[in-house]
């Protein structure tokens, strides 16, 4: 990448920077939700099945079963309607694309937990 | 017609708007200061314009013909203007004035109240290419038997009138690397300290390549 963009970049994310959540993970994102004049913050809480890092462009994939239907939203994590993304648990997994989930229901759609994980930090 | 300035794209990235809350893409072009090297005026050339040379050049890598230019601008300035890689010639509504001296840099701030601009560059080749690609044609059906005929053109004329192929036609051949302007760009914003420019949208040409930024004649 070209130095003049990254360092756009680095102004844009500014000390926003998010830590690096993996594929297998749960989260808890805190979205900003504008009606009419009012704002409130709604959560989306589900399993991350991709990550696509890339810098400012940076998007994430959380996939949830909502009312029996799963559910997936996209979001760019440097976007300024996401408040903030908790980390929850990390399940144990063995690809980065965990695309396969939607093609899994009940007991077959579950990620085994990985004990003693800790939420990843900025560095 | 007015001034416009030559850059480098470096490339695209995203910003967001805080107001719409939305993503922006914006390609960012780094334009260092380009310096004027002629006057084209109305009684000379028959035409006004200011000649322009971007991107400095060693002296060694300069050609007899192009170094007899730029000593003969260095002469009108009273100052040594070094070789440039890149010369263009932006036209003008008048004859330029002292405004615009030879020897003058022409810098990024030039287009700081141009909401829109015009950018043209030479777009990435693509090489030989068929006639979808290349002019949209529709191809033919996947199915009814269509036999080694997928992506053809179809007929190219009729019979012994005219007799032959009309000029034009367009047929399969090279593609792309050729000079493309896309029009009604809007204008991120312009930062004179850094001599960039973030223009919302697409620009023609692969990053490094040299485009060429003027105010939009369409948009103000």
């Amino acid at each position: 990448m070209s130095k003049i963009i990254e360092q756009l970049d680095n102004e844009t994310i500014g000390d926003r920077r998010m830590p690096r959540f993996r594929a297998g993970e749960t989260v808890r994102v805190s979205v900003r939700i504008k009606e009419g004049s009012k704002e409130r913050i709604q959560v989306f809480e589900g399993v991350i099945i991709a990550w696509k890092a890339a810098g400012v462009s940076s998007t994430v994939t959380v996939r949830k079963i909502s009312y029996g239907v799963g559910v997936e939203r996209i979001f760019p994590i440097y976007s300024p309607n996401i408040e903030k993304i908790e980390w929850v648990r990390r399940g144990r997994v063995r690809r980065a694309k965990l695309y396969y989930l939607r093609e899994l229901r009940g007991k077959k759609a579950r990620l085994s937990e990985v004990h003693k994980a800790k939420a990843p930090t900025v560095n | 017609m007015s001034l416009g300035i030559l850059g480098t794209k470096e490339g695209m990235t995203q910003t967001f708007d805080e107001k719409a809350r939305k993503v922006v893409p914006v390609t960012v072009i780094h334009a260092e200061p380009n310096v004027i090297i002629k006057h084209c005026t109305a009684a000379a050339e028959g035409y006004s314009a200011v000649q322009v040379g971007y991107l400095e050049k060693s002296a060694n890598r300069t050609n007899r013909p192009d170094a007899g230019q730029f000593n003969k601008a260095s002469a009108t300035a009273g100052q040594t203007i070094a070789p440039r890689k890149h010369l263009h010639e932006f036209r003008l509504d008048s004859d330029p004035g002292d405004d615009l001296a030879v020897g003058a840099e022409i810098k990024v701030d030039v287009l700081a109240e141009a909401s829109f601009v015009d950018v043209s560059g030479t777009s990435k080749g693509k090489g030989t290419q068929g006639v979808m690609k290349r002019y949209n044609f529709r191809g033919f059906l996947r199915t009814h038997g269509t036999h080694e005929f997928f992506r053809h053109g179809g007929s190219i004329g009729t019979r012994l009138t005219p007799g032959h192929v009309l000029k034009g036609k367009k047929m399969p051949g090279r593609m792309g690397n050729e000079r493309v302007t896309v029009q009604n760009l809007r204008v991120h914003s312009v930062d004179t300290e850094r001599n960039l420019i973030l223009i919302v949208g697409a620009v023609p040409g692969p990053r490094g390549g040299v485009v060429e930024v003027r105010p939009s004649v369409k948009k103000g």
